[in-house]
């Protein structure tokens, strides 16, 4: 086993290093921007654009080790399909929302898509990065060892960071070999007992790997060996989908092409205990859940029907898709902190991006 | 040193009788397990809820006296050695299980809970607690999320940071925060995972809510000897690249075979350059089918033998001698080191044969087990501190030990942390503007600096100085505990 070949890509350092310290002179702000495929998450920047798509290319690659290292903007579809070559995949099975989504987006977004349930967000396969931080400092954190408890953990904190810490110019990912067999499963169920299923099924430790209900219908994905699968099919139930109508469908949710998300303006992301009813206390037809009910979405609805549902449930919502992403809502769109955690939040940022010009505003006001 | 009447005062009404300030009541305070570092503190608090902790944190503040976070004390790195004119926080008595919620996949615990005490109250609806640091009937959650525990099951099911969904933490001004959440989703800045492993500088962990497993439902364990170590680094490789993800895969040189052999009598061959344990857990299905692919993988790779654990016994004697290995080399010689260094996989022949050769250098004997799975190696260096000059010799080839993980792309701790014992090999694993950043960061949670001052991160002022983990006598405190 041995690093694999790959194409050198190019470098760009140099030149975003100078743009962000001219910037960060200039206390000019810039907006942070690889594929620009999730730029309608998060607020509004007002600012330059500082693009990544130029500083891409695979740095290494070795499939015994489980772990890849590229640049950030790496296209997230050349890295998908390089581990498939070699039986392998990311984990947390990111939306991509377009061709052009980069790895450091894919990152900096912290999104995850059907197999989160199972295996986890992006931040647990976060292993290292170099980030360019907010006054031209290049930093090294972590590195390309799965086990490494080193100074502070920094580079899972990028995950999911929206850019506001500092520019991803490398990150190295654990990956995992995909799995062996998988089978798709649909039945007509109705939302809580859906959730009660898929509960009892995760808690006597059947490998579902995805779960998707909507409109009456819940779809369960199961990932194992071929004779494994065999056994555990009949606990869930329900017709099998042939491998591409799966594929299809799976696709569809992780990418939000389905007919459920075509249609949802806005979309609410709300954040749940799995056992939570949250979902079902709402009009089924605006309603649908993944990740056994962990991760519900909201169509259509107004703010003050979201308030009342996670105050009831529990949890955190998020304003996914605004109405309309250009019309410059100026509200905010992700949870409001506690003030104490809001300064300790203002605190890390000036740690890495002293002069504030990172995608300000990206993930709160004034942040 | 004198402690401030009115902070004595102020903490005595807090606390009562779990105020300790005599040198006699303090003294079983002075170190955690690395006893080579040793400091009595001049306080000892014994809160017994959050809101005593809150209390002592804020006196402590208004009066700048420096406070050190203490759970059960086993750590290897000297993260809760007390400092000079400091508090120590001994959280032993926050110790109730709050909450154990098999159906959302949970238990919430207070930090002085022991790790193993988590899976116990679990156990009874079929679930458990993964991380299984070797100290885990004695090791506490708060001390495993301060320094990001790890254990014999990594590569499957992660470290502390895998498997902690949310912690409450107090800040060196007394304030309670939320951080994470039960989903592990949570708005803003994933800061918990910066808290996870910051080794007690960035705030005291007063509550963890810990994701729970199902008891995989069956386990096999399988043994492979090779006549080379190179090749049996090849074979890990070549499984993991088939895309099994065993639960556990640990490698052993052939002195640590040895010493294991002699000490446990667990049936490992004699004659063997390397031994790989590899336990595969989950549905019955998945695991005879993986042990069975892991099996004709290892055969081909060239192993001499491969075995399966025919029953439970056998699985239990198989580990047994892995899982005593600490001891049984510490028979070997008066004093051993235990290094802590992670590599990339593909380096490990290279850099077993660069510590062999500082093994002639340094004229020391080292024997190597290593969670192959993972990269991370502990190589045990032999010494007796009673002889001129061996002990500054094997810190000096510890070092070098690090020196040679740094250069293959790898770290100077995997999984027992910087504490005051790597302060000098962090110096080689980061530069200046890193470990700036550290310190930035840490006062960005803690301003005043008064949470476990000079731990974690050297000053580039104390970057020239090496340390490394020594052991009299082959004692650690909390001796019948395993260590591997």
């Amino acid at each position: 086993m041995a690093l694999i070949d790959t194409p050198p890509g190019q470098d760009h350092t140099d030149a975003l290093v100078e743009r962000v310290r001219a910037a960060s002179n200039a206390k000019m702000p810039l907006r942070i921007v690889g594929g620009d495929t999730k730029c309608f998450y998060g607020r509004p920047v007002a600012g330059e654009t500082l693009a990544l798509a130029g500083h891409y290319g695979v740095l290494s690659y070795d499939p015994a080790e489980l772990v890849i290292t590229a640049r950030g903007g790496t296209l997230l579809g050349e890295i998908e399909a390089l581990l498939a070559r070699h039986g392998q995949r990311l984990p947390f099975e990111p939306p991509s929302f377009g061709s052009l989504a980069t790895l450091g987006g894919t990152v900096a977004a912290g999104l995850a898509g059907p197999s989160r349930v199972a295996l986890g967000p992006v931040r647990d396969y976060v292993l290292g990065a170099r980030l360019l931080a907010g006054d031209g400092r290049v930093l090294k954190f972590g590195g390309e060892v799965m086990k490494n408890v080193a100074g502070y953990d920094v580079s899972r904190l990028l995950a999911g960071s929206l850019g506001i810490l500092g520019v991803l110019l490398e990150v190295s990912l654990k990956v995992l070999p995909v799995a062996h067999g998988t089978r798709t499963l649909r039945r007509s169920i109705a939302a809580q007992d859906a959730i009660d299923l898929l509960g009892a099924a995760a808690q006597r430790g059947l490998p579902l790997t995805g779960s998707f209900w909507s409109t009456g219908e819940l779809h369960v994905r199961l990932e194992g060996s071929p004779s494994g699968l065999d056994e555990v099919v009949p606990a869930i139930g329900g017709d099998l989908l042939d491998e591409s109508a799966a594929a299809a469908l799976w696709h569809s949710v992780r990418e939000q092409t389905h007919a459920y998300f075509t249609s949802a303006h806005p979309l609410w992301r709300l954040s749940l205990p799995a056992t939570a009813a949250g979902a079902a206390l709402l009009h089924a037809d605006r309603v649908a859940f993944e990740w056994n009910g962990a991760q519900v979405w909201l169509n259509g609805v107004e703010r003050q029907t979201i308030d009342l549902v996670t105050r009831t449930a529990g949890g955190h919502a998020t304003l996914f898709r605004r109405e309309d992403a250009k019309d410059g809502v100026t509200g905010e769109v992700f949870a409001p902190l506690p003030a104490p955690l809001l300064d300790l939040h203002r605190a890390v940022k000036r740690v890495f991006d002293p002069a504030g010009i990172l995608n300000p505003g990206r993930m709160y006001a004034d942040l | 040193m004198a402690v401030d009447a009115g902070l004595l005062r102020e903490l005595g009404s807090v606390l009562g009788p779990g105020l300790l300030s005599t040198p006699e009541a303090c003294v079983a305070y002075e170190c955690d397990a690395l006893t080579a570092h040793r400091h009595p503190p001049d306080l000892v608090a014994l809160p017994t809820s959050v809101e005593q902790v809150q209390q002592i944190v804020r006196a402590c503040h208004r009066h700048s006296v420096p406070v050190v976070a203490r759970g059960s004390g086993t750590g290897l790195s000297g993260g809760a050695l007390p400092v000079a004119g400091g508090l120590l926080l001994v959280l032993s008595r926050l110790d109730e299980i709050l909450e154990v919620d098999p159906r959302r996949g949970l238990a919430r615990v207070q930090p002085g809970v022991t790790n193993l005490a988590v899976s116990e109250a679990a156990a009874p609806y079929g679930m458990y607690y993964a991380p299984d640091p070797s100290s885990q009937v004695a090791c506490s959650v708060g001390g495993n999320v301060a320094e990001n525990s790890g254990g014999v099951h990594c590569l499957k099911y992660g470290l502390t940071v895998h498997n902690v969904l949310a912690v409450k933490l107090v800040t060196m001004e007394g304030e309670l925060l939320a951080l994470g959440s039960e989903t592990g989703e949570t708005p803003g800045l994933n800061l918990l995972a910066a808290v996870i492993g910051s080794e007690g500088l960035l705030g005291v962990v007063v509550e963890v809510t810990v994701r729970l497993l199902p008891i995989p439902r069956r386990v096999e364990l399988l043994l492979a000897a090779f006549d080379d170590v190179g090749r049996c680094a090849e074979a890990v490789g070549q499984v993991i690249a088939a895309g099994i993800i065993p639960a556990g895969l640990e490698m052993m040189d052939a002195p640590a075979i040895k010493a294991a052999e002699a000490f446990a009598r667990c049936g490992y061959p004699l004659d063997a350059q390397a031994l790989l344990l590899c336990e595969v857990d989950g549905l019955p299905a998945d695991v005879d089918d993986e042990i069975g692919r892991a099996r004709a993988l290892l055969e081909a790779a060239g192993a001499t033998s491969v075995r399966v654990a025919r029953d439970a016994g056998e699985r239990h004697r198989m580990w047994s001698g892995r899982k005593s290995a600490f001891p049984a080399v510490g028979r070997l010689a008066p004093d051993y080191y235990c290094m802590d260094g992670t590599i990339p996989r593909r380096h490990l022949a290279d850099v077993l044969a660069q510590i062999a050769a500082l093994s002639a250098i340094y004229r020391l004997d080292v024997a190597n087990v290593f969670h192959a799975g993972d990269g991370n190696l502990h190589p045990l260096i032999l010494f007796d501190a009673g002889k001129d000059g061996e002990l500054e010799r094997a810190e000096r080839f510890g070092a070098a030990i690090l020196e040679a993980c740094v250069a293959a792309g790898g770290t100077v701790t995997g999984e027992h942390g910087v504490g005051v014992e790597k302060l000098g090999p962090m110096c080689s694993q980061f530069g200046s503007a890193e470990l700036e950043t550290f310190h930035a960061l840490k006062l960005a949670f803690d301003p005043a600096g008064l949470l476990n001052p000079g731990k974690a991160v050297p000053t580039l002022a104390r970057c020239a100085d090496y340390g490394a983990l020594r052991v009299h006598g082959g004692q650690l405190p909390h001796s019948h505990l395993p260590r591997f």
